[in-house]
């Protein structure tokens, strides 16, 4: 079943064609990353299929139509991670959190029974009972973001687009997150679509791969396929090796190319 | 396969372990203690000021005189004829006037907060005080001589002002092809500019209306009996529920229009509505006290100081403490030089400016 389906789907901000004519499916409980260089329109492809975005083409999010659907269906079938999202001024974790419930409470509505039992068992489930009165902005950036994800995982939808969610963490946080999310979406039979810096975590926790280059599909299919020298080289201009580790997976590294003697001797 | 994945984890939970444990998760809300003390000030700031004048009233008899009328209530009236007319014909409106107008700029002052995410927005943002003050200069400048109508040309002028204030910045914001707030903003800046010049070259021009159009610039209470709180009454209680009834969406707009929208919320419309009604209670506030300063920052901004930053909670303090708060400073303004009075916006801003200095300088919350 098709969870995600785009097709032609084209987006301009401020008259600049940023997609082009995009056609993607994604399966229902799938992890699907997103990667390509910066400005290629991995956030813009994200924003518009959460309906933030005008958008030219077809894109169906389950039976909700983003640019048609009202917000508030939109927000119970699609939760948007942001890559930088806003922190208010001295808001609590548990505040915060609860604020995942906005697109089931009635406009003059307020948080009901039901939805503060959701809230207390996303924040449990994602160890941050502890944390619940703390303000959010005196955490650290790996709570934070686990934060922000209890805010995406509140609000129930069954599509979760994660923007960089690893974005300035370090390296054991990265795979906490990751992992943490992986096993959500094994646990509530989500469907994940990331969109990933890091080659070498983007083929470890995606089933396939969709590479954007310019706002078109450049590459789709599994890390194999996708994440090779060749293909990276051309999109993103970088000199890589991809390697295989023991355990069959993929690791992107950056090499450098060689240098000219004259310029080592200069840095000497 | 819609609701497949919450309930089992509820139910895996309650099963498994103790039930979740984050105890008390509560919706962010006015605690009743919060509530009651907030009340009590504004009782106690009102009583204040219905003692307190050229007449000392007795306590006793004026609580005696009010409970009488309350329904269901009989005491005996606790106050003779002349006292009881000073009480119902002077004090009490001016108090109720006070009460109004400090509550709705107080509100409008936090809604524009909310709606702008722009801590030093207040409520003559967007144009209404320099709108109100063309209309007023008008009005005294050009206006028939109306001491037979019931209602001057005065507020009146002022009201369609800050209208016209707010209405063009609107549009010019929203014209300007930005749906941000910046937008809105500047164009706010851009039409009180404009509106401004035009009233400081009728006041030039009209120069023996210099005096007038000065003490109603810096703001002040009239005596004029229950007129203007009957004038006005319609726009704060309506003004006023829509922004209590939007206080809930205010702190979500708190995560910016982006955020909201994936939330569920349409934001720009939220921000018309929230908007629309600040502007009408604060033209309908200017109408009939002038341009008071500050009120509209300094209380809210005190109230997320000292009892915390969300909507729930400011909105509806507002309300009572900005109310409490104008009714204070008016009884100074109206007590300290007597028999004169000091107009009333000195009063917000000298006692204000110090009282919230020492608030900013206490406080560990973040306004």
């Amino acid at each position: 079943m098709t969870a995600i389906g785009l097709r032609g789907v084209s987006v301009s901000l401020d008259g600049r064609p940023v997609l082009h004519d995009l056609t993607l499916s994604v399966p229902s409980g799938a992890r699907l990353g997103l990667i390509g260089p910066n400005g290629s329109g991995k956030t813009t492809l994200l924003r518009a299929i959460a309906g933030l975005v005008r958008h030219r083409g077809e894109i169906r999010v389950g039976d909700a139509v983003p640019g048609r659907s009202s917000r508030k269906e939109l927000a119970r079938r699609i939760a948007l991670v942001p890559q930088n999202p806003v922190v208010p001024a001295g808001i609590t974790v548990a505040d915060y959190v609860l604020m995942g419930r906005t697109p089931y409470i009635p406009y003059f509505g307020t948080e009901g029974r039901h939805d503060l039992e959701t809230v207390t068992s996303v924040l449990e489930r994602l160890d941050l009972a502890g944390f619940a009165e703390r303000r959010l902005d005196s955490l650290s950036g790996g709570e934070r973001q686990r934060a922000v994800l209890a805010r995406a995982l509140a609000q129930q939808a069954p599509v979760l687009l994660l923007d960089e969610p690893t974005t300035g963490l370090d390296v054991g946080h990265q795979q906490q997150v990751l992992e943490l999310v992986d096993s959500l979406r094994a646990t509530w039979d989500l469907t994940v679509v990331s969109a990933m810096h890091d080659l070498t975590l983007a083929g470890q926790f995606a089933d396939e791969l969709v590479l954007l280059d310019a706002g078109r599909v450049a590459a789709a299919g599994p890390a194999r396929s996708v994440l090779t020298e060749r293909v990276i080289r051309q999109h993103y201009h970088a000199s890589v090796r991809v390697l295989e580790d023991p355990a069959g997976e993929l690791v992107v590294v950056p090499v450098r190319p060689a240098r000219q003697p004259a310029s080592s001797e200069v840095a000497r | 396969m819609r609701r497949r994945y919450l309930p089992g984890l509820l139910t895996e939970q309650r099963e498994g372990r103790a039930p979740p444990a984050a105890p008390g998760l509560r919706p962010p809300g006015l605690r009743a203690g919060l509530l009651v003390a907030a009340c009590l000030c504004l009782v106690a700031a009102a009583l204040l000021a219905v003692l307190v004048g050229p007449v000392r009233l007795p306590p006793g008899g004026v609580v005696a005189e009010l409970a009488d009328r309350l329904p269901l209530v009989r005491v005996g009236s606790g106050l003779p004829d002349r006292e009881a007319a000073i009480l119902w014909q002077l004090r009490l409106p001016r108090v109720v006037l006070g009460g109004l107008v400090g509550a709705m700029l107080a509100l409008a002052g936090a809604a524009y907060q909310g709606v702008f995410r722009n801590p030093l927005a207040d409520p003559y943002l967007l144009g209404a005080a320099a709108g109100a003050g063309l209309g007023a200069t008008l009005a005294i400048a050009y206006g028939p001589d109306t001491s037979s109508w019931p209602v001057g040309p005065l507020p009146l002028a002022a009201f369609a002002g800050a209208i016209v204030g707010v209405v063009s910045a609107y549009a010019l914001g929203r014209a300007g092809g930005g749906r941000t707030t910046a937008t809105l903003v500047l164009a706010g800046v851009a039409v009180t500019s404009f509106l401004t010049a035009v009233q400081t070259y009728v006041q030039q021009r009209e120069a023996e209306t210099l005096r007038e159009v000065y003490g109603w610039i810096l703001g002040r209470l009239t005596t004029a009996g229950w007129n203007d709180v009957v004038l006005i009454l319609p726009y704060v209680a309506v003004s006023s529920a829509v922004i209590v009834a939007h206080r809930r969406l205010l702190d979500v707009l708190a995560v910016g229009d982006d955020e909201a929208g994936s939330l569920g919320v349409r934001a720009a419309r939220v921000r018309l509505v929230v908007v629309a009604a600040a502007s009408l209670g604060t033209a309908a506030a200017v109408a009939v006290s002038g341009l008071i300063a500050f009120v509209g920052i300094i209380v809210p901004h005190t109230i997320r100081l000292l009892a915390g930053s969300s909507y729930r909670l400011v909105v509806p303090l507002c309300l009572l403490l900005g109310a409490a708060f104008l009714i204070l400073a008016d009884l100074v303004a109206r007590t300290v030089m007597a028999p004169a009075e000091l107009p009333i916006g000195v009063i917000t801003a000298f006692f204000g400016a110090p009282f919230f200095a020492v608030v900013l300088r206490t406080s560990r919350r973040t306004p």
